[in-house]
């Protein structure tokens, strides 16, 4: 990886930190927030998916796992938030790779990996619902205490700027896997098993290596909702919803792409937002615009928003190149 | 170089491959050949690790590897081509091979690199931009050819990369496959194309229905009897004597 390639990163990252100068508005802002931590919800499936081919359909089980880690530890414990957000995004890599050990070292790909997270997302949010030391069915209230050192801040522009950041990181970290022999490998492994194994290529490392990542940083979006947002239940933690939007925003976007996820969770989350507004009360009316979306990308877009900007520059291109951004 | 040791694959109640025993001496080009069914692709997945032999053992280079994974005997320098291609479609013709290359390159650029100059060996120089999908059939044999040999092996097990060639195209891969060994690769190579095994091969296995029936110099294994009623049925051989009798 060299400087160049990571140029067009820090100059869109910078861009996007300008916004909170502009709008100060708290609704704009929340909205900000919200659609950064389902971007980075989003980068962390398109590690997984995206390059290494094994279509989760439960990022919820890291994205939970983070958010409950993240409260649970700094209102049971006692822990620093900070240190919580750490440790957070540590446990979601840790719950990747033993799904990943169990699923991949039994062979298990394409719908049946997928239905095996399914259910290991069901099966946390369930757990969490009943136990105690979750808080059940009530969930967990961080207490309000607003100090940096406690990762609350008084104005919201400071939680921007640092989902920013990570968003940032998380391009930064993609962008390298594409230029690298793991990337290299990840992507094979996606393109042809048995011909990657045939290469040299230890698909089962290869994968383990993607699930880890990819539950890092999705616990680590967990993380950042449960701070921001003080509170924590079994169905927002591990609710089927956040394992969607995890999967929405790259195929919109540009699966396997490095900006496709935040390209796909503005354009998804900016256009429900705009919908919402203008039709009013409607309730669900979002989520009609996400579903045809979806549907438009699918049938028209399938390299997603990033690819049709592609098509319509090089017109004369064959599909199966344009992986590349 | 590599030796496999009286191997037998069970599949169930099938016998793919029964006691099977071979030798490829370091350097030398070895030809599998057989009917259909044989159990050829099958010999080829046991040395190359895609299965565990059932019984019996595969020496590489005096070491036993039967129970390696594919990428561990990889790494020690066995490559294979499929018979039936396997592209990474999604990717362009030199990010295949350098998957290939960097089996022995960590860096992303020297990975490329390598994947130019291989790829230009086999033939592949103006195509490599392409997509894998744009290929014809016999350019995809030439890449399944280019990513093997990117790993830089010292046994390439080539299964049928001829098959699907027309006349001028098998003209023009021989001498690559020649030089390939000229370089020190040792070549153990499945092949229908009787005009490729007789012109590169020094040392031929027949193998019918899972046993190895003969063996020997290519011109010799074809005047075996045994290996002419394999691939012609009962008493062919027989009768071609006789027919060449008469002519």
């Amino acid at each position: 990886m060299t400087l160049r390639d990571i140029i067009p990163i820090i100059l869109i990252v910078a861009l996007l930190a300008f916004l909170p100068v502009f709008v100060t508005a708290n609704t704009v802002l929340n909205f900000l927030v919200f659609t950064l931590i389902i971007a980075l919800t989003a980068q962390g499936w398109n590690i997984l998916a995206g390059f290494g081919g094994q279509f989760s359909f439960g990022h919820a089980a890291f994205f939970g796992t983070g958010a409950y880690a993240a409260a649970l530890l700094q209102v049971r414990l006692g822990i620093n938030p900070w240190v919580a957000f750490v440790i957070g995004a540590a446990a979601g890599a840790l719950v990747g790779w033993v799904i990943g050990y169990l699923s991949f070292r039994s062979g298990l790909r394409g719908s049946y990996f997928a239905l095996v997270t399914l259910a290991f997302a069901e099966v946390l949010r369930i757990l969490a619902n009943a136990a105690t030391f979750t808080g059940g069915a009530a969930g967990v209230l961080i207490k309000l205490d607003v100090r940096p050192e406690n990762f609350q801040f008084e104005s919201r522009a400071a939680f921007f700027w640092i989902a920013l950041a990570l968003v940032g990181a998380v391009l930064v970290l993609t962008r390298w896997i594409e230029r690298s022999r793991f990337g290299a490998q990840l992507v094979a492994v996606r393109e042809n098993e048995a011909a990657a194994k045939a290469l040299g290529v230890d698909t089962l490392r290869v994968k383990l290596g993607a699930i880890t990542l990819s539950g890092a940083v999705t616990a680590a979006a967990g993380c950042l909702y449960a701070q921001y947002f003080l509170y924590v239940d079994a169905n927002i933690a591990y609710g089927t919803w956040i394992s969607v939007e995890a999967i929405l925003a790259p195929i919109v976007g540009g699966i396997g792409t490095v900006f496709g996820p935040l390209v796909g969770a503005v354009a998804l989350h900016g256009l429900g937002e705009i919908t919402k507004l203008a039709a009013g009360s409607i309730p669900g009316i979002d989520l009609m615009v996400f579903g045809s979306l979806l549907v438009v990308a699918v049938a028209f877009a399938p390299d997603g928003i990033l690819g049709l900007l592609r098509r319509f520059r090089r017109p004369a291109q064959p599909t199966g190149a344009s992986r590349h951004a | 170089m590599l030796e496999v040791q009286n191997a037998t694959k069970r599949f169930g109640g099938l016998i793919a491959v029964n006691q099977a025993s071979l030798k490829a001496a370091a350097g030398s080009i070895t030809g599998l050949i057989g009917p259909n069914g044989a159990g050829k692709t099958t010999l080829f997945t046991l040395i190359s690790g895609f299965e565990r032999p059932t019984e019996g053992r595969v020496l590489f280079e005096g070491q036993d590897i039967s129970r390696d994974e594919p990428h561990i005997r990889a790494q020690r320098g066995i490559a294979r081509t499929f018979q039936i291609v396997q592209p990474f479609a999604g990717l362009s013709v030199v990010e295949n091979i350098a998957v290939g290359a960097h089996l022995r390159h960590a860096r992303r650029s020297d990975a490329m690199a390598r994947a130019q100059e291989v790829g230009r060996r086999v033939g592949l120089g103006p195509e490599l931009d392409k997509s894998a999908s744009s290929l014809t059939v016999a350019g995809r044999k030439r890449l399944e050819l280019a990513r093997a040999l990117a790993t830089e092996p010292k046994l390439l097990l080539l299964d049928e990369v001829l098959a699907g060639l027309n006349p001028s195209e098998i003209r023009d891969i021989i001498p690559v496959i020649r030089a390939i060994r000229d370089e020190g690769v040792t070549i153990l190579m499945i092949e229908h194309v009787m005009q490729a095994v007789m012109n590169l091969c020094e040392q031929v296995y027949v193998l019918a229905q899972g046993k190895i029936i003969a063996e020997g110099p290519p011109a010799e294994v074809c005047d075996d009897p045994t290996v002419i009623e394999a691939y012609l049925g009962a008493g062919a051989a027989e009768r071609l004597k006789r027919e060449k009798v008469h002519a």
